[in-house]
């Protein structure tokens, strides 16, 4: 295989660690949601936490697009 | 035109100072359009600050409620992630805080430079905040400070999970860093190659040069969700030095 052709295949393998930051980010906002709802009152307690979850699923998958362009880049 | 996405987050010398200004061990150092953009990040965000609270007015206005507001809300974030003891710290979050806020702000505005999509500024950054609680552990605990990397457990997982922790200490400024750094590389690259659709669908003529406004369109809603997560990660860096700092003030022991 071309060494141009493989770079690109592998970048967008690399690309696939989106899929678990998409269930992870889903997960924390569906999660905050359902407990949210069923204890309003507790809700705005937990923002912070919610914001530091988001950020840590969101970052995994940044983790991945790094490699990308780690390969796209600099090899 | 050069539709290179990736073009925007390229370091050059400002023109008109293409020469080095000094050498340090042969390496020339240039004054470049980064670090124009700290220079004028830093001024910006001391003069807003220190000038709008000058009046000291009882009623605030705009300008003084938005100096206070951010105080009393890195504040509070201190307050509830490290406690009554991390308010010493306080001068040290908040300028982060408002550094890193700042710079995603200002690479926002079009035809800008982002200093956070630069590894090398957040890397600085993260391993400087690692630093300090490093420092500031050893300070307060002396050697004890060890303990926090050896949680309650039995002897024959102690094997297992010390160097566990270790490896989750010393990934910590690589994580802080490639986060803030990465999300604003992820954000303003999306946004440069929705431009470049607008200009290669503009350019096409025809029905097609009339559809290019729907990704100019999409253009701002990207732009509000990068507003957002340019809060965002600014927070998010913000709360995991205190979070950091919690643990070297009070090691295992929940306050």
């Amino acid at each position: 295989m071309e060494p141009a052709a493989a770079k690109m295949i592998g970048a967008g393998l690399a690309c696939i660690a989106l899929v678990g930051a998409g269930i992870g980010i889903g997960n924390v906002f569906g999660s905050y949601l359902s407990g949210a709802l069923r204890n309003p009152g507790a809700a705005a307690t937990q923002t912070t936490n919610l914001l530091l979850g988001f950020a840590l699923c969101e970052a995994t998958g940044l983790f991945g697009l790094v490699i990308a362009l780690l390969i796209l880049f600099a090899f | 035109m050069n539709l290179n996405p990736m073009e925007q987050f390229a370091v050059k010398p400002l023109a008109g100072l293409d020469k080095p200004l000094f050498e340090i061990a042969g390496h020339p150092i240039y004054f470049t359009n980064q670090a124009l953009l700290m220079v004028i990040v830093v001024a910006v965000s001391s003069l807003f600050l220190t000038l709008a609270v000058k009046p000291n007015r009882l009623v605030p206005t705009r300008g003084q409620s938005m100096a206070e507001m951010s105080y009393e809300f890195v504040a509070g974030m201190i307050h509830s992630a490290t406690g009554e003891d991390g308010l010493k710290f306080f001068p040290f979050v908040f300028t982060l805080f408002i550094f890193v806020l700042c710079c995603n702000f200002f690479g926002m505005v079009p035809g800008s430079f982002t200093v956070t999509s630069q590894i090398a500024v957040t890397f600085a950054l993260a391993s400087f905040v690692i630093l300090m609680v490093i420092v500031t552990g050893f300070m307060k605990h002396g050697i004890g400070f060890l303990k926090l990397f050896v949680p309650h457990a039995p002897w024959y997982l102690l094997i297992l999970l010390v160097p566990i922790e270790l490896i989750s200490f010393f990934t910590r400024p690589i994580s802080l860093s490639v986060r803030l750094f990465a999300n604003m590389l992820a954000g303003h690259t999306m946004l440069a190659v929705f431009g470049g659709f607008v200009v290669a669908l503009g350019t096409a003529g025809g029905v097609l040069s009339a559809l290019s406004i729907a990704p100019m369109l999409l253009i701002v809603a990207i732009m509000l969700l990068e507003l957002l997560v340019a809060f965002l990660q600014a927070y998010v860096f913000a709360i995991l030095t205190c979070i950091y700092l919690n643990e070297a003030l009070h090691l295992h022991d929940h306050h």
